[in-house]
């Protein structure tokens, strides 16, 4: 028999191959982003600090016991009831607001639907939601409630942007932060700027930690 | 005149066959630049609890996490769901500035502020533990916190 010269192995494809599998790992792996509840500790008092006295009717109590049981205001209470709570006290608008940096006297709140009565919060700028929870607490039941007040501030938000602005705070968040990254939207990064910051002044979020009880 | 008369030629093909060796380098460079996780978990992995009112972790070098929750070796380190984890090891509450200060260490000084200390611990475990880890981060003026999630859907 002849010999016969090996013929050339085709590689054309083999490029296809790899292409292939890069495609497939830069599918598969996920940077997976971390995500969560995000909280601003306040920081470390001096010694001789004297904390100022806030009145009672401005501070909405939340207990939670080691038995993962609530206690909002003096009342029991279920988990799924306590945004409606805070979100009757942080909007009830009851009285004046706090003075002005530059010491303008304090307005009433102009933009809440609360029952304006007298025993509630003033403003949504000097409500303040305390939390306290025993040592004993379950983690889950801490993060349910804080979330569940968080959920609270984000509804007051939403409704008052779209009175406002015409879009809920999310959408209006959601393109400030497009509006920072592109170029072509700079114009417009002043004006949303603005606009967050006005809507996160006129409700504020103030969920302080009280010291535990063990 | 002839003599000078182009030959028909075809368009030559373009040679392809160092096509592969470039995407398997790329496949290489992304297969050795991707880390799947940094540290490898001592305690098991935390059950996070869910949230609706989540905000993401963007830059990744900036976030210190701290794990909460059970140990894999009980009979090392105890049982319950209260374990620390800094780096590769239980710890306690107390060793937690070490571990704020050595990630600042590394992280040029204008950036310090934006650091977050990430917390991911177990639905069980308990608020008192999440709440040394707070205390001693307070004193270290680690004052951003985030308590890690899973997406819970909106109602």
């Amino acid at each position: 028999m002849a010999r016969r010269e090996n013929p050339e192995i085709n590689a054309g494809s083999m490029a296809d191959i790899a292409f292939l599998l890069l495609i497939f790992f830069l599918v598969t792996t996920t940077m997976n982003v971390d995500s969560g509840v995000s909280k601003k500790l306040s920081e470390k008092p001096p010694p001789d600090y004297v904390p100022p006295v806030i009145k009672e009717k401005n501070i909405f109590e939340v207990n939670i016991n080691r038995n993962n049981e609530l206690l909002v205001e003096g009342d029991r209470m279920e988990i799924k009831d306590i945004k409606e709570a805070a979100i009757n006290f942080i909007d009830n608008g009851g009285g004046m607001g706090k003075p002005g940096e530059d010491g303008s006297p304090g307005k009433s709140c102009d933009y809440c639907k609360g029952e304006r009565s007298d025993s509630s919060s003033d403003h949504p700028n000097k409500a303040i939601i305390s939390v306290q929870s025993d040592r004993g607490t379950e983690y889950g039941t801490y993060i349910e409630v804080q979330n569940e007040l968080l959920r609270a501030y984000s509804e007051l938000r939403n409704r008052l942007s779209k009175e406002r602005y015409g879009m809920s705070f999310d959408d209006l968040e959601e393109s400030f932060k497009e509006a920072k990254k592109s170029a072509d939207l700079k114009n417009r990064v002043e004006s949303l700027r603005k606009k967050v910051e006005d809507i996160k002044i006129s409700y504020p979020q103030i969920i302080s930690d009280a010291e535990p009880t063990s | 005149m002839s003599k000078f008369r182009k030959k028909k030629k075809g368009i030559p093909a373009v040679n392809t066959a160092a096509l592969p060796d470039i995407v398997f380098m790329l496949l290489f460079f992304f297969m050795v630049t991707t880390t799947m996780r940094e540290t490898n978990l001592v305690i098991e992995n935390p059950r996070l609890p869910a949230a609706t009112e989540i905000k993401k972790l963007e830059d990744k070098s900036l976030v210190s996490t701290i794990y909460v929750g059970k140990s894999k070796d009980a009979s090392r380190d105890g049982i319950g769901y209260n374990k620390i984890q800094l780096n590769d090891k239980i710890s306690t509450a107390d060793q937690v500035p070490a571990f704020i200060l050595s990630k600042r260490d590394k992280i040029a000084e204008q950036l310090v502020p934006l650091m977050t200390t990430s917390i991911k611990a177990d639905r069980e475990s308990n608020v008192g533990t999440i709440i040394d880890i707070r205390l001693k981060l307070r004193d270290v003026n680690a004052l951003k916190i985030n308590y890690s999630t899973t997406t819970a859907a909106k109602n």
